[in-house]
């Protein structure tokens, strides 16, 4: 089976954010940065996959040299080969254009794959379109923010989170599929892993080079401004014996806040 | 016109969807247009009343043999084509899980990009803002979009539904021209969770735990919580939930689900960085905690500084006694 992989470099999840009102972006100095803690979930499902069934696993980035850090990851956990796609737009919060990308890279160089995998969502911009958007474009069925997969021969059944429940979603091959965690539990790279990564020639297709108009390649969103949230006024403490502070909360609650 | 998805689960229309269509009523008074709504699959009928009560002015009933059971593929492709037809200016969902299933694989087809899971609108200029949370919400961007028609997802709990006293309106019939045999993905089976709790994520009231709970055993204290408050889910930091103590489903935070109800209560939970960006946009936060030194306290509306196990036994009595009355 072959399987791809989608990655993305993100802020890591204990940072503080920092934003530039001016510019209207979000401070990158001083961050650190990691692979998007969802695509472990989706790297390490391929690797499962392919040491149960056979196969390859290459992992695809979009961004710049920098994301050279993350592919090397991947590699290190045990996936077969790395691509950069090497796009210099930086954040476009523009989810169709990563698709657009992918989905040209996909026909234009690599048209074989069985499955395609990827995170439910990149940490940070949040915006979990890429999965869905991908799959329209190269006209495949999805199954989004998956906790469970099965792959049989060219069927797939997967299990995926709803309110309140979950849902089975069944498809068959070639097919999107985003990881939610719980998924798996992704391994650790091997120190073996981590040496041998490091002497991977990580091949780079620059995103020009993929035939795509400069309307398409033209991010979709005209960004008016980043705030960071109102901050919250200082609360209040509740002093007193544990009934008596439940009795005030429970009041305040309904009176105060009038939220009950 | 905006269009709206209506999504309904057993023939009743989920509240997200008339939070979707109350926002997209009022966004459209100001922009002097109509509203639609768009509800798929078959036996739909007497839910249009309620999309008409809750603002638009037209039902729109898709019907086919590949739309009985959900899939995004066909989805899309019907609401596709509806969208060439009735030409909206714009197509709103609620974020829930179909919402953000189903949202990008339309913008995709139309070839139009997607403003995700949004918290505000703002019409200015006669153009519409969109604000959503980024990083969790430790940020928030705003922007506009620049294709038509224009595509956005709403989050559910944010938007205040409305009542327009209305009951009818235009109900459309249509048969949507996808067939089963051109949709390789479907829906085979839906599963609720236990007693058909709540997901955190459309909760009005979260009993959240977190290391302080001490153990598996006693988030069992949390399900009482929430036994009595109606609307109410239990949630957990990501310590209590790489512990293994509760599901994952259950983790608020930046790995886990983003929320907004009325009260979030936290037990025992520190308030990391990561965990807060999940829940800062709730109305009122309750933190019990006892170290007051504990970070939650800053993003706290009300604090108790003690021992959990003291304090839910007489909260839940209080809660009980408030509810009754």
């Amino acid at each position: 089976m072959n399987i791809f992989v989608f990655v993305k470099r993100v802020p890591d999840t204990e940072s503080k954010i920092k934003i530039k009102r001016e510019t209207k972006s979000v401070v990158e100095e001083g961050l650190s940065f990691i692979l998007n803690p969802y695509d472990e979930f989706a790297v390490e499902e391929a690797l499962r996959l392919r040491e149960a069934q056979g196969g390859r696993v290459a992992v695809f980035c979009v961004g710049g040299e920098e994301s050279l850090i993350v592919l090397r990851k991947c590699l290190a956990m045990g996936a077969d080969e790395a691509v950069l796609i090497k796009d210099a737009a930086g954040e476009t919060y523009d989810g169709l254009r990563t698709a657009r990308i992918l989905a040209k890279a996909l026909q234009a160089k690599y048209p074989e794959f069985d499955l395609l995998l990827f995170g439910k969502q990149g940490m940070g911009a949040d915006n979990g379109q890429v999965p869905s958007m991908t799959a329209e474009l190269l006209g495949l069925p999805q199954a989004n923010v998956v906790t469970k997969l099965q792959i049989e021969g060219s069927a797939g059944a997967a299990v995926r989170e709803i309110e309140g429940g979950e849902e089975t979603v069944a498809f068959s091959l070639p097919a999107v599929v985003s990881a939610q965690k719980g998924l798996n539990e992704p391994r650790y790279e091997t120190l073996k892993g981590i040496m041998a990564a490091k002497k991977v020639q990580i091949p780079v297709v620059p995103v020009e080079d993929l035939g795509l108009s400069a309307a398409e390649l033209a991010p979709g969103l005209e960004i008016t401004g980043v705030d960071t949230p109102p901050e919250r006024k200082a609360g209040r403490i509740l002093t007193g014996a544990p009934e008596e502070a439940a009795r005030e909360l429970a009041q305040a609650l309904r009176s105060e806040a009038k939220v009950l | 016109m905006i269009l709206v998805y209506i999504e309904a689960r057993e023939g009743k229309i989920k509240k997200a969807s008339l939070e979707a269509l109350s926002e997209a009523r009022r966004r459209a008074d100001e922009l002097n247009l109509e509203i639609g709504g768009a509800l798929l699959g078959s036996g739909l009928e007497a839910a249009a009343a309620e999309v008409f009560a809750r603002g638009a002015h037209k039902a729109f009933l898709l019907e086919g043999e590949a739309l009985d059971a959900y899939s995004a593929q066909a989805e899309a492709a019907a609401l596709e084509e509806l969208v060439k037809d009735a030409r909206p200016e714009a197509v709103f969902f609620s974020a829930t899980a179909r919402g953000k299933d189903l949202a990008p694989r339309l913008a995709a087809r139309l070839g139009v990009s997607l403003a995700s899971d949004c918290t505000r609108l703002e019409v200015k200029d006669g153009r519409i803002e969109y604000t959503r949370p980024i990083f969790a919400g430790k940020a928030l961007l705003s922007f506009r979009l620049k294709s038509a028609p224009q595509i956005a997802s709403l989050r559910p709990n944010v938007f205040p539904l409305l009542d327009t006293g209305r009951k009818d309106g235009e109900v459309v019939k249509r048969a949507a021209a996808v067939r089963p045999d051109q949709v390789r993905g479907r829906v085979t089976e839906v599963r609720s969770g236990k007693g058909g709790a709540l997901d955190v994520t459309e909760a009005e009231v979260i009993f959240s735990g977190g290391r302080g709970m001490k153990g598996p055993e006693n988030f069992a204290l949390l399900e009482e919580l929430s036994g009595a408050v109606p609307r109410s889910a239990v949630g957990a930091s990501r310590s209590a939930v790489d512990s293994g103590w509760i599901d994952h489903h259950h983790q608020v935070g930046q790995t886990g689900k983003t929320v907004s109800p009325n009260v979030y209560f936290a037990f025992g939970i520190s308030g990391a960085i990561q965990h807060l960006a999940g829940m800062s946009s709730s109305k009122v936060i309750v933190a019990v905690n006892k170290d007051p030194e504990a970070p939650i306290f800053k993003a706290a509306d009300y604090g108790i500084v003690g021992d959990l196990f003291q304090v839910i036994p007489p909260l839940k009595e209080e809660l009980k006694k408030l509810l009754e009355e």
